[in-house]
């Protein structure tokens, strides 16, 4: 499979909610989480980040997050992976459900980075 | 000045301490104006520092900025993991090359604006890292630039971070990164001044 999806959350349950959202729009999709720090508190992961790139089935994966740190934590995790990672500073849920939905209807990289445009909410000068 | 290993670990050594001791402190400052987690994300991450460090008996400068780096990014949690990791990260890297401590500092503060895309004035840890690194390559170092840097984030709105949601209300308060990093080069003054 060329793309997956992998959504960043500061909070277990945000990364393992979203993807359960988005998997009703795109049940082929492959969509891997990592929430929380390694002991489940509040933040991120490195390690959990590179976890859920590893065991995504993408080739290439589209990271979503929901905070400034967990996209740090995102940006070290694709230095140092062998796939490459796509960040977007979208917001969270509508951008990674875009994603979702247009990858099931096998629609290509450029139009879903067109239609994520509008939600670029993060990142901001 | 050039750091030695010997420096070096006394050094974060010296910074482990500070941070445990100001632990509530820190993460008082950062429930004002952020998630309030700072002091105890940091203080997590200064001890995993220091077990790694005895764990290990890192034989250079380099492995043992390196192990700092490390530890710094699993453990933390918060921002301030992949901020305080990368600037580590960056001087074990230039320390390959030289030992000059303006140098290593002019890496990490290069790799710390990389990774939260901050410039001075926007009320982070950058705001402490840029005015001590200018000083250092002049060799004037002092209690007084570090002090006075933390206390230039207090009037300044923040433009990154958390408290960046705040907008103009983050006005008035201390930049906790800038505080934890007053700690980090007080800590240096320290360990210099040991012979």
């Amino acid at each position: 499979m060329k793309y997956g999806i992998l959504i960043v959350s500061h909070v277990p349950e945000i990364a393992a909610g979203v993807p359960r959202l988005i998997q009703q729009v795109a049940k082929d999709v492959a969509i891997t989480s990592a929430g929380g720090t390694d002991e489940n508190e509040i933040g991120t992961s490195l390690e959990k980040i590179q976890q859920a790139v590893e065991q995504n089935a993408g080739s290439e994966i589209l990271a979503f997050y929901d905070l400034g740190s967990a996209r740090m934590n995102l940006e070290m995790a694709a230095e140092l992976a062998t796939k490459k990672l796509r960040i977007y500073d979208v917001a969270l849920i509508e951008g990674a459900y875009v994603a979702a939905s247009l990858l099931q209807a096998q629609v290509g990289l450029p139009a879903i980075e067109k239609q994520l445009a509008p939600l670029k909410i993060k990142n901001q000068e | 000045m050039k750091l030695t290993l010997e420096k070096y670990l006394s050094w974060i050594n010296e910074f482990s301490q500070k941070v445990i001791d100001k632990k509530d402190y820190l993460s008082d400052l950062d429930s004002k104006i952020g998630d309030g987690d700072h002091g105890n994300n940091l203080a997590r991450g200064v001890t995993a520092v220091q077990q790694m460090l005895t764990a290990k008996q890192p034989q250079d400068l380099t492995a043992a900025l390196k192990l700092t780096a490390m530890a710094l990014i699993s453990k933390v949690g918060g921002a301030a993991g992949p901020l305080y990791g990368t600037a580590f990260l960056e001087m074990a890297k230039t320390s390959s090359q030289t030992t000059e401590l303006a140098e290593l500092l002019t890496a990490a503060t290069a790799g710390l604006q990389k990774r939260g895309q901050a410039k001075a004035g926007d009320k982070t840890m950058v705001d402490v890292w840029l005015p001590v690194t200018a000083a250092l390559k002049n060799a004037d170092l002092t209690s007084t630039v570090i002090e006075k840097a933390v206390a230039s984030t207090k009037p300044l709105v923040a433009k990154r971070g958390r408290a960046s949601y705040l907008g103009e209300r983050s006005i008035g308060h201390l930049d906790p990164g800038a505080v934890s990093s007053g700690y980090l080069f007080e800590a240096l003054l320290v360990a210099e001044d040991e012979k």
